[in-house]
């Protein structure tokens, strides 16, 4: 291959500042052992001829940090779809005529999500008591306390595992109005709430 | 006339065909055709199972003049590289003209087999309206069709034994085309809609597994619940091949008690993948069929962690083909190496398709597989880093090789232990391995590796290459030693002109050549063009709609980006579109 490419290649492979570092763990976790070397889509966009695949490289300014090379791996792109999680989950909300759905893949952040379940059911609004999250439908004056079901078909408590964890493991969100969960403050929910089916 | 061939005059034509019966594969049925123009003809009119391994290398009319009696016809379209995105959409290999010509022809058509093509609605539906005894559809890594042609495939097929979807882009009209199959169909032995995104009609779907008692074979999609599955294992405990849907549920519930003891009965099952979407602790149901399994793939179950997945592992003893995600990690390799004796086919696919982040497999997964798996013949192996040793150590493991593709998540890594190319580990593969037929290289690559592909590869037939060599050499030695070659396919290698136009009689003697991001110019494939008039050669422009930036300004010292050219009888296709020129 071309001088220019092999010598981008392989000063991006032992320099060792990594821009992004994306991994599964716990933010705030173990950094990547030493030796590991990095996925070789944090090179510098190569422009190894455009591609038609919007997934990939952007044809036009190239971000400096994340950049891939036109099929490598060599993955099909159905085992690539499928691979790629579309968190869809339900969302149901104690007294609401029917369910939605979002997809939580959309969102970075517990505030975000609840902020689209605001926009999402108008009546609702977050309110911020004391650092907890509650939802509020304000004209009614119902509190709901949101809860999630898990892999495992436990119901959760929104909120207590870091956000990366949660969209891995809600399978479906459920707004229980606050009256039905009397008796567990959100401090003692860590049991879960276990629901017949 | 030799004393041999007046001897075998006498024996009337009906013999001939009867001990042509005997002769089965493809390969063996052309060696025969060409002895002489009596067995040619017999062959001819009795060959019923026919393989062209590129759509564009022949046409229908010729298809069906040669062999009229054709029941069972497989068909490949684009080349293997078009899989990664390298072929822009809409390059071709539609399927359509082939069925149009066969219906004309009033063939007997029984089987259709596709790779790699297009398939619209419109061409199912008119394959199942033409073919009355029409009774197996396999379609592999297709697109281009909708449920709704599945509906007429499922509606007018009385007789249908197999439908297959394997990997297929399919858009899923959410319509009922699993209720589309008649109360009267019973005939179905194998059903595969696990490519399917959306939700198929459960208690149609129950009601068809029940009335097939011929059923071996049910691959279910996503949107198939774990009730669901409990229920039709209940009805079919004679499959041998089960693809589950979801497999997520609660542990403690009844449904999960009731699959479990569903399982136990499934005695016959040996073939076992899905877990789309799945709940570690609700593995334990298939302990009771791990023991007589011999394919497993769990490649499309990324939330099974590993200590789960070593769990499961150490339960099949009698695996032969294992598909499996890179987060097994070494440490379950070694599991699948004390547990997997069995094991002919092992394929480790990385849970970041994307190639960002760190994979849990390295050399030492694979050397640990080599050295406790002694059937090993088959791998498909994409890892973080290799070393040389290791391969030498897996060459000396394992010399039954026939398939060996090595992808390394950084294309160009060298050896992680001493920094030096990989030369001379895949040297040693190819030097071992005898009976390679397939084989893929990554990692830091010279020419000198492909010196010792030229000269150790005898039998190979297809050479996958990428970021690798340094020179036109590197190309010549291939082209001059594997004398087998059939599929060559080369992207981002320095590979010229030189190279290309060095012996173009060769490309003759193989199906095809793809050359993407290389060093041949336009002058160079219009030279191979005129001089070899039996290949297409192919200049694919990334713009779709060829003008501006395409070919218009392309003069005949540029580079050009993507080549794909191969052999054929029928001359430039008809149906290329704009970006797509036949030089």
């Amino acid at each position: 291959m071309s001088t220019e490419i092999r010598s981008i290649l392989s000063e991006m492979e032992f320099s060792g500042c990594l821009k992004t570092d994306l991994t599964l763990g716990l933010p705030g976790g173990a950094p990547p052992k030493p030796g590991s070397k990095r996925g070789f889509s944090d090179m510098v966009d190569l422009k190894l001829g455009a591609s038609c695949d919007h997934d990939e490289v952007s044809v036009s300014t190239p971000p400096p940090t994340k950049a891939q090379v036109v099929g490598w791996p060599p993955v099909r792109s159905y085992r690539k779809n499928m691979m790629k999680s579309c968190k869809y989950v339900k969302v149901a909300v104690d007294g609401a005529p029917y369910l939605r759905k979002v997809d939580l893949e959309m969102y970075s952040s517990y505030q975000q999500l609840l902020a689209a379940l605001e926009d999402m059911f108008t009546c609702l609004t977050i309110c911020n008591v004391m650092n907890e999250r509650k939802i509020m439908d304000t004209a009614n004056g119902i509190e709901y306390v949101p809860t999630y079901e898990d892999r495992d078909g436990d119901w959760m408590l929104v909120g207590d595992v870091p956000w990366n964890m949660f969209v891995e493991t809600c399978k479906r969100v459920r707004l229980m109005k606050s009256s039905e969960a009397i008796g567990l403050s959100p401090k003692t929910a860590s049991n879960g709430l276990s629901m017949n089916r | 006339m030799c004393l041999s061939q007046s001897v075998m005059n006498y024996f009337p034509e009906e013999v001939l065909e009867h001990v042509f019966d005997f002769v089965t594969s493809h390969r063996d049925r052309n060696a025969v055709s060409l002895v002489c123009k009596s067995w040619y003809n017999v062959e001819k009119f009795s060959r019923e199972k026919v393989f062209i391994g590129n759509c564009y290398a022949v046409n229908p009319e010729r298809l069906i003049a040669r062999f009229p009696r054709l029941r069972s016809l497989s068909l490949k379209g684009k080349p293997h590289f078009a899989d990664f995105n390298l072929m822009p959409h809409d390059w071709g290999g539609h399927v359509y003209p082939w069925i149009e010509a066969m219906s004309k022809s009033r063939i007997n058509l029984e089987e259709l087999r596709l790779k790699r093509m297009v398939v619209s609605d419109e061409s199912l539906e008119l394959l199942a309206k033409s073919f009355p005894n029409f009774k197996s559809l396999v379609l592999v890594t297709c697109e281009g069709y909708t449920t709704d042609g599945l509906a007429a495939i499922a509606s007018n097929c009385k007789f249908l034994r197999e439908l297959d979807l394997q990997e297929n882009e399919v858009d899923d009209r959410k319509g009922h085309w699993l209720s589309c199959f008649p109360e009267s169909c019973t005939s179905l032995v194998s059903l595969n809609f696990s490519c399917l995104k959306g939700e198929v009609n459960v208690a149609a779907l129950e009601r068809l597994v029940a009335r097939c008692r011929n059923l071996r074979s049910l691959r279910l999609n996503h949107a198939v619940p774990l009730e669901v599955l409990q229920k039709i294992l209940v009805h079919a405990p004679q499959l041998n091949d089960l693809g589950t849907g979801s497999f997520t549920h609660d542990p403690n519930s009844e449904t999960y008690v009731k699959l479990k003891n569903a399982m136990k009965n499934c005695h016959s099952i040996r073939s076992f993948s899905g877990f789309l979407d799945v709940n570690g602790r609700c593995l334990p149901a298939v302990y009771p069929i791990c023991a007589s399994l011999t394919a497993l793939n769990l490649s499309y179950a990324p939330g099974i962690f590993s200590n789960e997945l070593a769990k499961l592992i150490r339960h099949c003893k009698k695996i032969e083909r294992l598909w499996i995600l890179d987060t097994i990690g070494d440490k379950g390799l070694g599991v699948v190496a004390n547990t997997c004796k069995e094991l002919q086919e092992l394929r480790v696919f990385p849970s970041d398709p994307y190639g960002v982040g760190n994979a849990a497999v390295t050399e030492e997964g694979l050397v640990a597989i080599s050295a406790g798996c002694p059937k090993l013949n088959s791998i498909l192996y994409f890892c973080q880093q290799m070393t040389n040793a290791a391969l030498i150590t897996v060459a000396k493991n394992c010399p039954n090789f026939i398939r060996f593709r090595l992808c390394t998540l950084n294309p160009i890594v060298p050896d992680a232990a001493t920094n030096q190319p990989l030369d001379e580990g895949f040297g040693a593969i190819v030097q071992s391995c005898k009976g390679l037929t397939r084989l893929s290289v990554s990692g830091l690559l010279t020419d000198q590796v492909f010196l010792y592909i030229g000269m150790y590869a005898e039998r190979l037939e297809m050479l996958s290459i990428a970021f690798a060599g340094d020179s036109d050499k590197g190309m010549l030695y291939v082209l001059n030693g594997c004398k087998k070659l059939k599929k060559l396919e080369i992207r981002d290698s320095p590979f010229g002109n030189m190279a290309l136009l060095s012996d173009m009689g060769k490309y003759e003697t193989m199906r095809s050549l793809w050359m993407s991001s290389c060093q041949v110019t336009l002058g160079a494939c219009k030279t191979l063009a005129e001089k070899m008039p039996r290949l297409n050669v192919e200049i694919i422009s990334e713009n779709e709609g060829g003008a501006g930036e395409g070919e218009a300004s392309l003069d005949d010292r540029d580079r050009v980006e993507k080549m794909y050219l191969y052999r054929t009888l029928v001359g430039p296709r008809t149906d290329a579109p704009d970006f797509v020129r036949t030089l």
